[in-house]
Order: C-alpha cells, then sequence, then structure tokens
C-alpha cells in the first residue's frame, strides 16, 4: 500500500539518504531499525511531507505520489499519519478538543456540536482500544493514554499508514503491553504500521518484516523469523558486537553510600534505605511513577526530605541543595536530557565544565584552554562525535548528547554517581560505548545506581537490583538470583506468571 | 573563519555602523566634529550602562521594563539629596544604591515568588513612577549645588572620565560573563534553567543578582544623564526599557534567554544612539528616527530567525507537549 522507491535527501551536503527503499503491505507491523544517524527519521520526514526529498519515488496505492510537491496536508489526504515518542497534545484542552482539532473542518465561526464531538472522541478511543473519560484534560493523562489519543487522532483522519517512532521509549512494561494490544487491533484492521524502535525485543515481537538502514542506505528487509536478534545487531552496528554488556570483573569495596529511611511525602518516596559499594552498580528497577527519579532527586538535594538520614563513606551528610550533593562526591545525570541535561545553546566544552568551573579556572577566571582540553579528554574518553568542542551542544545527535551530560558529571570526578535512564532513546552503538564508560568507573572504584526501564540493562548491567514499588523499595535482588520474570514480579506485586503474560 | 562564523551578528552590525558612518562622512560631514560627537558619547553613555544591565536580565531569560523608572527614582534623589547639601561622593555612591534595592525588589519577586519578570517590572515600573508623580508633584528638582553638574569635575575632564568607568564596567562584564562561573551561571540559567539548576547552579540567585544588578547599573545611568544638566525632570527615563531592550535585540542576543553578547549590545546601543543626531545632520525629520529604529530591530531579528531556521532545519527538535 506504500512503496518508497531509491529515496536521496542531502542537508547542506552531507547525504542522509542514499537511495532508501522501503515497502508496506496492509495489515502489516513493518519494523524500521537503524542507529541514530542511520536515517530513519529523515526517511518518515520525508513520507509525512515534513521535509523534502532530493530524489526517489513515492506510491501510496499503486498511485504515484508527487515527492516535490509532499507537503504534511498532502500526506494526511493519503492516509499517512505519525505518532511521535512525545505525543503533542494540548494539555489545557480536552480529550474530545484534541481530536476535534485535526479532524473538524469548517469556518472558525460555525457552532460546535459539543455531544457530537464528545461521541466521537469516545468512539475513535474505543476503536483505539481505550475506554477513558472524552472530557478529561490532555495534559492529566499518562504517556500511554497520550498516545491513544494521537491514535484515535489518526484512525479519525482515515489513516491507513501509521508511522510509530519509538512510542515505547517512554513506557513501562506494562503499558508497552498495552500499546502492543493497540497495535494488533489496528493491523487486523488493515491498517499498514511503520514501527520504528530501538528495543529489539519489541521488534521480534511485534514486527512482522524488518528493514535494518544503515548509513542512510537499506542494509536489509527480512520478514521477522528469517533473521536473528544478533543478525539484525551486526547489521545495524555493520559490525560484529562480542556481548551486548560487558564483562564484569571487580570486586566491590567499602560502602560509599549509606541511605536510611528516607521519605518525603511531597516526592511520593517512604522509608527508603539501601547502601551503595565502591566498584559497584546498583541497579534501580520499577514501572514509571514508582519513584525511582523522586528518590534520585532527594538525595541529589532536588527535593527535601521529611526524614532520613544520608551518610557518605560512613559520614553523615547534610544536602540541601544541589550544590552540597556535588561537594559531598555525588553526581546525578537526569532522564530527560534535551530538558534537564545538556544546555543546548552553550558548547560542548562550556557543557562539560559546567558543573565544575573551579578546575578550569585560575584566580576565578575560567581558562578557555584547560575548558577545552578538558573537554576534549572526555570527548576522546566518551568517543562524543562532534565536529570540535566548541561546537553547540544542540548540534549533537541524542546519544552523543547523553554522553556529553555524562562527561559534565565525570568532570567532577564523582565517587557516587547516578544515573537515570542512561540509554534511553539512543542507539545501539552508543549504548555499548555509555555501558563501557559505566563499566571503566566501577572499576576506578566508582560507585554507580543506574535507573532504568529496559529489564536486559538493568540484568545485564547491576551487581544487585533494587525494585522500587509505590515510592519504596521492594526488595533488592544479587544478579545471581535475578531473573527478568522475578524482577517484573517485584515490580508490578502480581504473580510473576501474570506479570509476564 | 570560526570567530567570523561566532561572531556575525556582531559584525553585521558594526558594518551597519560603518555604513551609517560612511553616509554621514559623504553626505553630513558636520556630524563628525568634536562638539556633536562629544554631545552624542554623553548622551549615548547613560544609556549603555543601562543597557548592560538590561543584557545581564535578557540573557538570564528574563526583562526588566522597569527600568526607567528606576533610573527617574534614581536620578530624582540624588538631585534632591544633592541640594540638601549631601557631600557629592555620597550622593554618588547613593543613587546606585537605591537603583540595586530597586532591582533587588524586582529580582526577589521574580526568583522567590516565580512570578513572570515582565509582569512584575510592569507592576514596578507604574508603581515608581507615579509614586515619583506624587511625591514631586511634577516639580523638577532645581538649585543643584554648582559642583554637581560634571559631578564635581570640570565640562573637559568629565567626558573622559565617564568613558573610562563606562568602558571599565563594560570590558570586566564583557570578561566576566564568560570567563567567570557567576557569567557562566547566567547564561546556562537562561538556555536551560532545570539543566542549570541540575548542575548546582542556583538559578534563584542567578535571577535575583541580575536584576539588583541591572538596578545598580541603571542608578549609576541616571547619575551620569543628571550630570549633563542643570537640573533634574520628573518624568526623565521615559522610554529608556524600549531603547535598551532594543539595543539588546539589535545586537543579536535571543530574547528568551541564553544567548547573545555583551558585545553586541555595545555596538546596538551605539547604532541606535548614532540614529537620531544623524537623521538630524541628514536632514531627515526627527520624527522619522523611530520608524527607524523599528526597522533596525525588525531587521535584526528577521535576520537572526532566519539563520536560526537554517541550522534548525538540520537539527529537528521536539518539545514534550506534557507540562
Amino acid at each position: 500500500m506504500l512503496t518508497a522507491t531509491a529515496i536521496r535527501k542531502s542537508y547542506a551536503g552531507v547525504r542522509a539518504l542514499k537511495g532508501v527503499s522501503f515497502d508496506l503491505a496492509p495489515g502489516e507491523v513493518h519494523a524500521l531499525v537503524g542507529e541514530n544517524g542511520a536515517g530513519k527519521s529523515t526517511l518518515i520526514k520525508i513520507i509525512t511531507g515534513a521535509v523534502r526529498a532530493d530524489d526517489g519515488a513515492l506510491e501510496v496505492d499503486d498511485e504515484a505520489v508527487d515527492l516535490a510537491r509532499l507537503t504534511p496536508a498532502r500526506a494526511r489526504e493519503l492516509g499517512i499519519a505519525v505518532i511521535y515518542q512525545q505525543p503533542a497534545l494540548f494539555p489545557d484542552l480536552t480529550v474530545s478538543e484534541n481530536i476535534a482539532l485535526t479532524l473538524e473542518h469548517g469556518g472558525a465561526w460555525r457552532r460546535i456540536d459539543w455531544r457530537a464531538r464528545t461521541d466521537r472522541a469516545r468512539d475513535l478511543l474505543a476503536r483505539a482500544g481505550a475506554a477513558f473519560d472524552p472530557d478529561r484534560l490532555a495534559g492529566s493523562l499518562s504517556m500511554p493514554e497520550q498516545q491513544i489519543v494521537e491514535i484515535a487522532r489518526a484512525i479519525g483522519a482515515g489513516a491507513r499508514v501509521i508511522l510509530m517512532d519509538e512510542p515505547t521509549a517512554s513506557l513501562t512494561d506494562r503499558e508497552v503491553d498495552r500499546l502492543f494490544d493497540v497495535v494488533r487491533t489496528l493491523r487486523e484492521t488493515g491498517t499498514g504500521i511503520i514501527y520504528i524502535s530501538h528495543r529489539l525485543d519489541e521488534v521480534f515481537t511485534l514486527a512482522d518484516r524488518v528493514t535494518i538502514l544503515r548509513d542512510g542506505e537499506t542494509v536489509m528487509t527480512a520478514p521477522r523469523g528469517a533473521v536473528t536478534r544478533d543478525e539484525v545487531v551486526r547489521h545495524m552496528a555493520g559490525r560484529e558486537l562480542a556481548t551486548v554488556f560487558p564483562k564484569r570483573a571487580v570486586t566491590p569495596g567499602a560502602v560509599a553510600l549509606d541511605v536510611r529511611g528516607l521519605t518525603s511525602t511531597t516526592a511520593g518516596v517512604f522509608d527508603v534505605s539501601f547502601t551503595v559499594r565502591r566498584g559497584e552498580i546498583l541497579g534501580l528497577a520499577g514501572l514509571v511513577g514508582s519513584g525511582r527519579t523522586e528518590l534520585a532527586e532527594l538525595i541529589f538535594g532536588l527535593r527535601r526530605p521529611d526524614r532520613g538520614q544520608i551518610l557518605i563513606d560512613g559520614q553523615p551528610v547534610t544536602i540541601d541543595r544541589p550544590a552540597d550533593a556535588i561537594a559531598a562526591g555525588l553526581a546525578y545525570v537526569p532522564e530527560d536530557r534535551r530538558r534537564h541535561g545538556v544546555v543546548l545553546e552553550m558548547p560542548i566544552a562550556a557543557n562539560t565544565s559546567l558543573a565544575n568551573l573551579a578546575a578550569v579556572s585560575r584566580h576565578g577566571l575560567v581558562q578557555a584552554s584547560r575548558e577545552r582540553a578538558l573537554a576534549e579528554r572526555f570527548r576522546q574518553d566518551l568517543q562524543i562525535k562532534a565536529s570540535s568542542v566548541v561546537a553547540n551542544a544542540g548540534t549533537l545527535s541524542g546519544g552523543n548528547q547523553q554522553k556529553v551530560a555524562l562527561a559534565r558529571w565525570l568532570a567532577t570526578a564523582p565517587a557516587i554517581l547516578i544515573l537515570d535512564e542512561p540509554t534511553q532513546g539512543v542507539d545501539v552503538g552508543a549504548k555499548a560505548e555509555i555501558h563501557g564508560v559505566m563499566q571503566a568507573m566501577v572499576e576506578r572504584g566508582m560507585a554507580v545506581i543506574m535507573i532504568s526501564s529496559e529489564l536486559p540493562e538493568i540484568l545485564g548491567m547491576s551487581d544487585r537490583i533494587a525494585v522500587m514499588r509505590e515510592g519504596t523499595i521492594c526488595a533488592i535482588v544479587d544478579r545471581a538470583d535475578a531473573t527478568p520474570e522475578r524482577i517484573l514480579a517485584l515490580a508490578l506485586a502480581r504473580p510473576a506468571a501474570e506479570a509476564t503474560a | 573563519m570560526i570567530v567570523v562564523a561566532r561572531h556575525r551578528a556582531e559584525l553585521s552590525i558594526a558594518l551597519a555602523i560603518a555604513g551609517l558612518g560612511l553616509v554621514l562622512a559623504i553626505r553630513a560631514p558636520g556630524f563628525f566634529v568634536a562638539g556633536n560627537l562629544l554631545d552624542v558619547l554623553l548622551a549615548t553613555l547613560p544609556v549603555l550602562i543601562a543597557a548592560i544591565g538590561a543584557t545581564l536580565v535578557i540573557l538570564a531569560g528574563e526583562i526588566d521594563i522597569s527600568v526607567g523608572s528606576i533610573f527617574a527614582v534614581c536620578s530624582v534623589t540624588a538631585g534632591v539629596l544633592a541640594v540638601a547639601g549631601v557631600p557629592l561622593p555620597l550622593v554618588v555612591l547613593i543613587a546606585p544604591l537605591v537603583g540595586a534595592l530597586l532591582g533587588a525588589i524586582n529580582g526577589a519577586l521574580v526568583a522567590w515568588l516565580s512570578l513572570p519578570s515582565i509582569v512584575v517590572t510592569l507592576a514596578t515600573m507604574v508603581a515608581w513612577r507615579d509614586a515619583l508623580r506624587w511625591i514631586t508633584q511634577g516639580a523638577w528638582v532645581q538649585g543643584l549645588p554648582a559642583g554637581f553638574q560634571w559631578l564635581g569635575l570640570s565640562q573637559a575632564s568629565y567626558p573622559v572620565a565617564a568613558l573610562i568607568v563606562t568602558a571599565g564596567l563594560a570590558l570586566a562584564i564583557l570578561r566576566g560573563l564568560t570567563q567567570v562561573p557567576a557569567g557562566r551561571a547566567i547564561y546556562a540559567t537562561g538556555s536551560n534553567a532545570e539543566a542549570a539548576r541540575l548542575a548546582g547552579i542556583d538559578t534563584r540567585r542567578v535571577r535575583f543578582w541580575t536584576f539588583a544588578a541591572a538596578g545598580a547599573l541603571a542608578g549609576l545611568a541616571a547619575l551620569l544623564n543628571a550630570a549633563r544638566f542643570s537640573q533634574i525632570p520628573p518624568n526623565t527615563g521615559l522610554g529608556l526599557e524600549m531603547q535598551v531592550i532594543a539595543a539588546v535585540v539589535v545586537g543579536g542576543a535571543a530574547i528568551t534567554g541564553g544567548r547573545g553578547s555583551l558585545a553586541g549590545t555595545i555596538l546596538g546601543v551605539v547604532l541606535l544612539g548614532m540614529l537620531g543626531p544623524a537623521l538630524t545632520f541628514l536632514g531627515v525629520s526627527a520624527s522619522w528616527e523611530r520608524a527607524f529604529q523599528g526597522a533596525i530591530i525588525l531587521v535584526a531579528v528577521g535576520v537572526d530567525a532566519l539563520r536560526a531556521r537554517r541550522v534548525t532545519t538540520m537539527v529537528p527538535r521536539r518539545e514534550p507537549a506534557r507540562v
């Protein structure tokens, strides 16, 4: 129903797509995988008319589409819709208003039939497999609910081709299952779905066919059963990955961080106690909303605890604000790097030194040469792909921005590093590199706390796994005893069989 | 080449100034007579000092439209104190202090009550202006002591001293913004306050102190302005906020914060400050000055937006929809 042939696109001389071909059948889920920068986003933008292709052909329902004149409006008419990772809804409008905005046509002064609008919203939500109240404000919905609103909107617009760009990146495993049900429902109605994800488990669960892009070219297209996971990873990266997670050979040392009875009612964290040793990675698992990020923010002084105690190297410390935490040897790489991590308008060098300007200053003045040297060192250590350390952080890809955020905190030479979803939305290659850096850090005796929603990452990287549920740590599991089923069951507090279903 | 690319905004204003200078040199060489240049300089220095303050506030991602009212309060305070016989050095000290205090009120409301700065400074702009009108009943401050004009210096030495003070201040802040951690904190706060906070920067303190500094600079500007005249009208500084914000924007700063330079602001002040006298010399009616100013602002912002669009097409950026 959709065929793209030999699509080419260059940005300012850089060839983003060097002749990509792709096709989609009705009722098919076709996964598109590739590292960041492989050209997935560009291909989506061309198909949806957001960006104009230099060359190539596009057919929808066996009819040629003029790529030179394809606009987002024309793409919608053709029945093409996109669901992004972060839904673009109007938070202060209701669900039915959000749905109506793109679907209702007519003059700006027409009379609105509110009942019909609400009924239609309810009907479309039902077809997307949800049953929440269309009168709720979009801002009050959870992330997957917002995605369902977007899907409902796409169904309402008569979309027969739905592109999903990293739809599960911010979802917990249970929410992912729910989204998958919706995708399967859509498939049964003959909708074609282009599914883009870094999570290969999802691809192998859901997709009928897989197309791998690398460096702007189609490497291969194959039915799901015809390729293995390792083959896909190899084709994406264009190289053999020895093991997905580095081998660990570190014996944990003395207790670096000791948290006792940390409680904050406003943050929704209750009586949390745990320890992390030097040279140890403590994985913090749990559903989104279980209080993992809030716990990290409490430890880092971004929120005030009601009670509880934090000991670093056995000494009680008072942490009222981030500056205290930094002084105590803590570092926190936050989850949403665009909003909280890097300062996009600042050069990489200034981003790297931001949390530790004293290290590159003399007599209170920042020495540009020392700052650049520091950034240059981390650029090499972390393999940050950038033209120069004076380039703005905003020009980097997601994985490289994450590395800059990491570099900033490593530059403070912390004893304890807290990483919140360190590889979310990051491509396979960069992910392995970030894991490698974590490994190098624990080998140097750093204590690491890693928050992650990805079970394989938690299981692969952690020495011990603390599972959070409803604002408290419900269990701490040793690496040897940890299985995906067990961790998931603890996070969900339901029988393991049901949780993995 | 990198230098050119990084300072493109500054370079284009410098070119505009050079162009204007060239037109003047050909059509109205009288503009470059020492006496006229001195007048332009003396009128521009106070605006420049106030614009430095505005740059700090805008870089931190805020806005201060009360600067004209703070300027007026400081002018009148300085004048009244001088008339009452307070020693001149003390007056010179008090004017910026009063400005700093008024700025600190803005800063405290913005930083610790998290009120939007445009609303806070709109309120204080109106409040100080009307309080001043009520207290002075519209009367000018007259009978200033002999030493007040030129601040105790001679008419010949004052411009030199004023220029040195302003240049020194501008240079110190110029270097400080890029090389002192506090300056970095201003940029980081204006560009991404949440990231700055997570990096251990106390963004509330940054906001507070930029407003206080802007107030102090407005006080200093008021002093340098009052020293040019033998009396002080209570409606002085009317529209100063527009002048300085325009200069900052023309200088290439992003009104949303985090991007811009003091060098750009200085060039912006020079360009906009030259414009009025230049039009007079070129025989254009003074009523056109505002229209030309507006056109310059639109061109500056338009060019910036076009450039930004070129950059963003290469770096797609999606903001999260959830609040």
